[in-house]
């Protein structure tokens, strides 16, 4: 039977994909290299990981106020995770978010990089407040 | 949200496109952070340089700009964080036509809003600093902290559409730094020994920075026995801001609220030399090549760039290193008049206006230029340039000028 965990209600489309999944915090221009796709910062425990089309879930945001346009030019190009899930976001990933249309969910009963495992495939729906775990690898 | 008569009226289109795309934008993020309503901002100030905007982004300024006039006009006064292009030096930094073009199609949208092209991340210090109790939109970190610390307004982080929209408004969300109940400390850390420059306080922004790693937390900082200077505390608040997420801090007898514990107050951590010397160390590189120094983010004071250029006279940078000072439009026009810019160009150096180092397309420019080793008294900008690709150190301004005569990091 699929788990269901709740959290504040989010932001954005329900969507379904695959987690990424790492204890460390987010900021588009801290952290991206927004033509490849990919987590540039040497320091970024997803150094070097796509993060295109996958539902990113990290613990809060890092400083700066870009990423409230960032998301918007990364989805109006195709190049934008499918949804994010944290511990708890400061205003500009909600506003990024919003903007941009992207999921998004925080404020678990838990610390999401431990509910989540990198690889499980989750359904997320901001508007009901719920990540349904969907399947696994054992 | 509760919805007065006038907000009702704006979501249903009666007061033009663009605030109904406003307010709607805004309701979904008080709804998300649990606003019981909005509250009226005194200011905002809009974050749109293009390298975060691109082109989707433009397109969607020029959308809202198209609107009816009536419409489209901000309803309290409204400035910008610094852009990516200064048309006088971008050339000269490896930028390309296309991206002052894009930036040239930016301008004209915000200015079709009313929005005052300040280009700055320092209005607190050069356009006009907001008040005790005042409710504002701020769109960049440091902005938001000083005005929320030093000066007691209050405003969480507006990223570039939030404080537009807040300008449309007229309004913002009543959530965050806003309401009391926010702003009380959640940690305590004591200082043995002051910073002793603004590399040091951005240092020891970073480490309390690091501390907190959260927007929800309020650190309280003991042990100053005197007042800093406005510099020191938007270096150490930028960075605060930058390492941590963080938006308020308190410092008694400094900083203008009288801070509240939000819980029992617990042992404060204390912060001494040592630390700030080991934070330091985490970017030091004697002897490497050096590429380029930056003096930047916050942009410069007055002050500063009059220490740029001190440090400068009678000196000549080293052929293979760039040394760029980027300030607002208002203080390089000062520093033009008072011949600070003529010293520090004799030297070499460019002094760029209305940019900011990290918001002007800092990876293009590295592939241009074949920058990787960057030398700077800003923290923050250490912090950010990481995922740019390049390899940053944290200097003295004085270290950073001998370092960048001598072609090498010192």
């Amino acid at each position: 039977m699929p788990i269901v965990l709740r959290c504040h209600p989010g932001i954005g489309p329900a969507v379904s994909g695959t987690a990424l999944v790492a204890a460390d915090n987010f900021s588009a221009r801290y952290d991206l290299d927004r033509s490849r796709g990919i987590f540039s910062r040497p320091s970024h425990k997803l150094a070097g990981e796509s993060y295109v089309n996958r539902i990113l879930v990290l613990d809060g945001a890092k400083g700066g106020v870009a990423t409230a346009w960032m998301l918007h030019d990364m989805a109006a190009r195709r190049i934008v995770p499918l949804g994010l899930i944290f511990n708890r976001v400061n205003p500009i990933i909600a506003q990024g978010a919003a903007f941009a249309g992207v999921a998004l969910v925080d404020r678990f009963e838990a610390d999401v990089t431990r509910l989540f495992r990198t690889g499980d495939e989750l359904r997320v729906d901001p508007a009901a407040g719920t990540v349904e775990i969907l399947k696994r690898d054992s | 949200m509760r919805l007065s008569d006038e907000e009702g009226a704006m979501l249903a289109g009666k007061l033009g496109a663009p605030r109904r795309w406003a307010i709607a934008h805004q309701i979904v993020i008080g709804e998300f952070f649990d606003a019981a309503d909005f509250i009226a901002v005194g200011q905002a100030h809009v974050m749109a340089d293009t390298e975060s905007l691109g082109e989707a982004g433009v397109r969607f300024l020029e959308g809202l700009a198209a609107a009816p006039e009536p419409d489209r006009r901000v309803r309290v006064p409204a400035i910008t964080d610094p852009r990516g292009i200064d048309f006088a030096v971008y050339r000269r930094l490896g930028q390309s036509a296309a991206m002052a073009a894009l930036e040239r199609r930016a301008i004209a949208a915000l200015s079709a809003f009313g929005v005052l092209m300040t280009d700055t991340c320092i209005n607190y210090q050069t356009v006009m600093a907001p008040l005790r109790g005042e409710h504002v939109a701020y769109g960049d970190t440091g902005a938001v902290i000083y005005a929320n610390s030093v000066l007691g307004s209050r405003s969480n982080f507006e990223g570039g559409p939030s404080a537009l929209a807040a300008a449309l408004t007229g309004r913002t969300p009543r959530y965050g730094y806003h309401l009391d109940a926010s702003r009380r400390a959640t940690r305590r850390f004591r200082l043995t020994a002051a910073p002793r420059d603004l590399s040091e306080w951005g240092a020891l922004g970073g480490i309390v920075g690091e501390a907190c790693c959260s927007y929800w937390q309020v650190p309280l900082i003991e042990g100053l026995a005197a007042a800093p200077g406005s510099d020191a505390l938007k270096h150490f608040g930028a960075a605060l801001a930058s390492f941590g997420s963080v938006a308020l801090f308190h410092m008694p007898g400094i900083t203008t609220e009288e801070p509240v514990l939000a819980v029992a107050p617990p042992d404060p951590i204390p912060i001494g030399a040592a630390d700030i010397a080991a934070f330091l160390a985490r970017y030091s590189a004697p002897g490497d090549k050096l590429d380029v120094v930056v003096f930047a983010a916050p942009q410069l004071s007055l002050h500063e760039i009059a220490a740029v250029a001190d440090a400068l006279d009678g000196r000549q940078i080293h052929p293979d290193t760039t040394v760029i000072v980027a300030t607002s439009p208002e203080i390089k026009h000062a520093a033009d008049r008072m011949g600070l810019t003529a010293r520090i160009e004799a030297a070499g150096g460019v002094v760029a206006q209305g940019i900011c180092f990290y918001q002007s397309y800092a990876r293009e420019m590295a592939e241009a230029n074949g920058w990787t080793r960057l030398m700077t008294n800003s923290a923050k900008l250490v912090n950010i340039l990481g995922g740019y690709g390049y390899r940053s150190s944290l200097a003295s301004l004085e270290r950073c000028v001998d370092s960048a005569v001598a072609g090498k990091v010192l």
